[in-house]
């Protein structure tokens, strides 16, 4: 009855209830003879209850909205209809507005394109109460990580409370050229302004600031090397310019 | 669209998996997120076929890639553990943390085999497949890692003596 045909891969085998009625009928005649191995098996069986007790109700939690996003054909953007409408309309009329700021440089347009698409984000994301962002100041070192992992270089969003303004969070966003970080800041009156990041690649130059507005969103973008900034808020020129530089300053630290 | 849809549906079983290899909610989401974007990028690369097996495999690459890099390796804290049912006992928690605990012990190698097949059912062909090793080598893992498991969940410092082999 002892035969020694019972391998430990059988074992395993039988464990997992892979067994066709055979192999199995074997198994149990074997087992019924080795009791520190019944032992065993029974204990790997134990080990499969547990593992489906602990981690099954992970099936059953809400998906997060980034991964259904992520899963998604085209739009990444959690926006609802109307945030939708709106994103097109202030395309077009932002888009119109930034075409008159010619400069006389070469990757000007790509530049400009960069200043539309932080006052369009700017425009849809800071009126969002419940939403603003996608990870909230209180985890910002997850934060932090995440952004600087998805633009592949090392993020840090400025302190801006010298401003009068805290970070509320950041989110990231499809650019032409890849992911695109926005941080989130406001002040105690509840004004908010954008840091939009994007990486570029290819050039690596810098620029002077500069400056766009339309529909009350002014937007400071500028070249740093290998990233492009624009910082926008629902405020006047000189009052943006004063924050801008900090920024600048901060990041050139 | 199907395209999306089925691979949306596959969205909390990657999870699941992610969660227990990696021990730590934020980061198995990360993960999964890495995976989709990897899947729809690499979209043209796939074959019909098993499109459970073609999500794991490719998650498996990217954890592999993240542990190589020491990215994934700190302890997980209380929070690696999901929600817990309404219904469990203290004692249901504290079984539950140990075996977080003791499953983040494992090496990764095992702990990937020990999941694939202990949680997510999958045929040791399949295993075998999503690892890109032998059959032979998804058992031989197995094997290891359950015995390994079964002794951290003893609470032995002195267990992985009674590792026995079988002809």
């Amino acid at each position: 009855m002892n035969a020694p045909t019972i391998s430990e891969q059988e074992l395993h085998a039988y464990a997992d209830g892979r067994l066709d009625a055979v192999r199995r009928d074997a198994v149990e005649v074997w087992l019924a003879d080795h009791p520190e191995m019944r032992q065993a098996v029974a204990e790997w069986r134990i080990q499969r209850e547990q593992l489906h007790r602990a981690f099954d109700s992970v099936l059953d939690e809400p998906i997060p909205t980034r991964l259904t996003e992520a899963a998604k054909p085209v739009s990444r953007f959690p926006l609802g209809m109307a945030a939708a409408v709106a994103w097109l309309a202030l395309g077009g009329a932002i888009g119109y507005q930034l075409r008159g700021a010619v400069l006389p440089f070469h990757g000007q347009q790509a530049t400009t394109a960069m200043a539309r698409q932080a006052a369009l984000a700017h425009a849809v994301f800071s009126p969002e109460v419940r939403h603003p962002v996608e990870v909230g100041a209180a985890e910002e070192t997850h934060l932090v990580a995440w952004l600087s992992k998805r633009l592949g270089a090392e993020l840090k969003p400025p302190r801006l409370s010298g401003q009068g303004f805290e970070l509320v969070g950041g989110r990231l966003l499809p650019g032409e050229a890849g992911p695109v970080a926005q941080f989130m800041y406001q002040d105690a009156r509840g004004q908010r302004l954008t840091l939009y990041v994007q990486r570029d690649a290819q050039d690596s130059r810098d620029t002077a600031f500069r400056f766009a507005k339309e529909g009350g969103i002014s937007v400071f973008y500028w070249l740093d090397g290998r990233f492009g900034y624009a910082l926008s808020a629902e405020m006047e020129r000189p009052e943006l310019l004063h924050i801008a530089t900090a920024v600048h300053q901060q990041l050139n630290q | 669209m199907t395209r999306h849809a089925d691979i949306a549906a596959e969205i909390p079983r990657l999870r699941r998996y992610a969660r227990a290899l990696t021990g730590n909610a934020t980061h198995a989401d990360d993960l999964v997120q890495d995976t989709l974007e990897r899947a729809l990028g690499n979209w043209s690369l796939w074959r019909p076929g098993n499109l459970r097996a073609w999500l794991f495999s490719i998650m498996h690459n990217l954890f592999v890639n993240q542990v190589r890099s020491l990215r994934m390796v700190d302890f997980p804290g209380d929070e690696a553990l999901p929600e817990l049912p309404t219904r469990a006992t203290q004692g249901d928690a504290l079984e539950l943390r140990d075996l977080a605990r003791s499953i983040s012990q494992l090496p990764a190698e095992q702990r990937e085999a020990l999941l694939l097949v202990g949680l997510e059912d999958l045929s040791y062909a399949d295993a075998a497949k999503i690892l890109g090793v032998p059959v032979g080598t998804v058992m031989s893992r197995l094997s290891r890692g359950r015995e390994r498991l079964r002794a951290l969940l003893a609470g032995g410092e002195l267990a992985e003596t009674h590792l026995k082999v079988i002809k």
